[in-house]
């Protein structure tokens, strides 16, 4: 069992939602869809459901062309964001629908239901309906009736945006063990790439309606294919400036001029842009190719036992994430020092050429 | 509550009651009673104006036909707006806004603007004097009031569910009557509500397009001076008839009319 994308393409009134998509997906696995608002998310599990027809391409389900074939005959489920259930139905009415309509035998549906609501931890609800419920068990109900369908595939569009940050991290580790057992297709949809590093699986990261990257969430963290990809995964945002290489040294901001590391020596002489994690940036030298820069703070930050730290540099303004608490008041001068091993390199039009190395244990500094 | 609010409210629903106990006082009176003087409860208590309503079929007959037109109206409306309103709630087509909007222009002219052109029509085609004749006139002004109020309920459930039933294996009609219409319940109330009172209480139409066999009661308790005079009980219990369906039904309804006025459009 497969699903096979080909050049799949939507416009609406000349507003092109979706364009060129090429993706498979393997029976039994868990795929994250990660993209922006508006990046064609929604678009493109509509498409795989069959609520919206493509304005080109097809579809195929194990070797099958449905690209045209009504929603009522493909055998797909979906968990939308917002808590759909329906509401003149029970909880346990809601989950046995689909079953109802498939024309299962009666013992047969009461046993499957049952099954998957203690699978969810909402077996002791079944005869209340679903407004009674708070929004996790709402939420919980909706997944139910998608997953009683053992359909082949299961579409998840940010179930779990609606939800509080603890019901969010329980609902997250229960949806991947689910998962394990069964032989359908996964798609998952988020915004944030923290999901999509916890969630694992395999990535496709969504850009204005097209593919930017499709791997493993991990790689595409450690190297983006261009600043998009890059810009997806970081919050704060890197920290981006315009700089020249010439034979091997970086000049930037201030007349800095620095001796490149082996990695950078082999671009040719021109102009970059280079990125930095917010992470990677200290208050102190401890490390022996950092480089220094002088700046005024703008906004000290504080979250828990972490600071951002926004500082102007120049015209440039910085982010840095700093551990500890750090009270600095506005306009304080500061020094921020970061190794010159972990710049990210652009060229002009926002595509990767170098990356920093990840640090694969230890002191987390890449978290 | 205060002792003041108390009696302002006391005052007030004397005043809103005074009418109909009054119609009630008279119709459990005599002529020669309600003509001879002012007396607060019938003196000589009597339920034969009653009797005579149930008895002569020139005056139940009225009740029948009203009823009859009034529910054959409601059956049209809920039928044909339950559709057009989902239309505008979930497809977009050419001139949505625009026509949605002068569906409701229908109601801006008064009734009698419609008389001549309903007359002529109906008379041509033989459907003057039906019920059904006066059902479709009433349409004309319940359909668009329906399809508004109906809108707003179907735009509040979320599209979402619509879709979700498809992926269930719902056709469009079973999602429509399992799923749908129990969602916008309150909304069909306040719409059948509303379609009844127009019918109900509207004279002029339902008078002009009927002669003998769809004559309404309304038409028939304007036309009762007789050779003796005006025999004002009759027409007093008439009256208290009249208003009887009308309670009945916002008893029904009252508990989804209350929640509809304050979810949906009316």
């Amino acid at each position: 069992m497969a699903l096979v994308l080909n050049d799949i393409s939507y416009k609406v009134d000349n507003n092109a939602y979706l364009e060129g998509i090429n993706l498979s997906f393997e029976a039994g696995s868990f795929n994250v869809l990660l993209g922006r608002t508006l990046a064609g998310k929604t678009s493109l599990m509509r498409i795989i459901a069959g609520l919206d027809k493509p304005s080109s391409g097809t579809i195929e389900m194990n070797g099958q062309d449905v690209t045209g074939l009504a929603v009522q005959k493909r055998n797909v489920s979906m968990v939308y964001q917002q808590f759909i259930n329906y509401p003149n139905m029970t909880v346990e009415q809601n989950i046995a629908s689909p079953l109802t309509l498939a024309g299962c035998p009666a013992d047969e549906i009461k046993r499957r239901v049952q099954e998957t609501a203690e699978l969810l931890h909402i077996q002791d609800f079944l005869q209340r309906y679903p407004l009674e419920l708070s929004g996790g068990q709402q939420q919980r109900c909706a997944m139910a009736r998608a997953l009683v369908k053992e359909a082949d595939v299961i579409l998840f569009d940010e179930p779990l945006v609606n939800l509080d940050y603890k019901l969010r991290e329980a609902l997250r580790v229960e949806l991947k063990s689910l998962f394990k057992s069964r032989d359908c297709i996964a798609i998952y949809a988020t915004t944030e790439a923290q999901e999509a590093l916890a969630l694992g699986g395999s990535t496709t990261l969504l850009h204005e309606g097209r593919v930017l990257q499709s791997g493993l969430a991990m790689d595409q963290y450690a190297k983006p294919v261009n600043l998009d990809a890059a810009d997806l995964f970081h919050e704060p945002p890197l920290n981006l400036f315009h700089a020249s290489l010439r034979q091997g040294k970086i000049n930037f901001i201030a007349e800095h001029s620095v001796a490149a590391v082996p990695g950078l020596n082999q671009l040719p002489d021109g102009e970059y842009q280079f990125g930095l994690r917010p992470d990677h940036i200290t208050l102190e030298a401890n490390t022996e190719d950092h480089i220094r820069l002088d700046g005024l703070v703008d906004l000290a930050e504080i979250s828990a036992s972490e600071t951002y730290l926004h500082v102007s540099v120049g015209d440039l303004s910085w982010v840095a994430h700093i551990q500890g608490i750090q009270p600095m008041h506005t306009q304080t001068p500061v020094k921020l020092y970061f190794p010159l091993h972990k710049l990210f390199v652009f060229d002009s039009q926002g595509k990767a050429l170098n990356w920093p190395e990840l640090q694969r244990s230890g002191s987390g500094s890449d978290g | 509550m205060g002792k003041r609010k108390v009696t302002g409210l006391v005052v007030y629903l004397v005043f809103v009651l005074l009418p109909i106990y009054w119609l009630l006082n008279m119709s459990f009176k005599t002529n020669e009673e309600i003509l001879g003087g002012l007396t607060f409860w019938p003196q000589h208590f009597t339920f034969d104006n009653y009797i005579t309503i149930f008895t002569d079929a020139s005056w139940y007959m009225g009740y029948v036909n009203s009823v009859t037109y009034v529910v054959i109206n409601m059956v049209i409306t809920l039928l044909v707006a339950l559709p057009a309103a989902y239309a505008f709630s979930r497809y977009k087509f050419v001139g949505d806004k625009h026509l949605f909007f002068w569906l409701l222009t229908n109601r801006m002219a008064p009734p009698a603007v419609f008389l001549l052109p309903f007359f002529q029509l109906y008379s041509s085609i033989g459907l003057f004097d039906t019920h059904l004749a006066v059902a479709l006139a009433h349409c004309l002004f319940s359909i668009p009031l329906a399809v508004w109020i109906l809108e707003g309920f179907m735009s509040g459930v979320p599209r979402e569910i619509d879709e979700t039933a498809y992926i269930d294996g719902y056709s469009f009609g079973h999602f429509f009557v399992r799923i749908f219409i129990p969602m916008i319940r309150s909304g069909i109330g306040v719409t059948a509500f509303f379609s009844f009172m127009f019918s109900w209480v509207e004279l002029l139409l339902a008078r002009t397009l009927t002669s003998v066999d769809a004559k309404p009661i309304s038409a028939i308790m304007t036309r009762t001076v007789g050779a003796a005079g005006i025999d004002w009980g009759v027409l007093a219990a008439a009256g208290v008839l009249t208003i009887v369906p009308g309670v009945l039904v916002i008893w029904f309804v009252r508990n989804h009319v209350a929640k509809g006025f304050a979810l949906g459009r009316v």
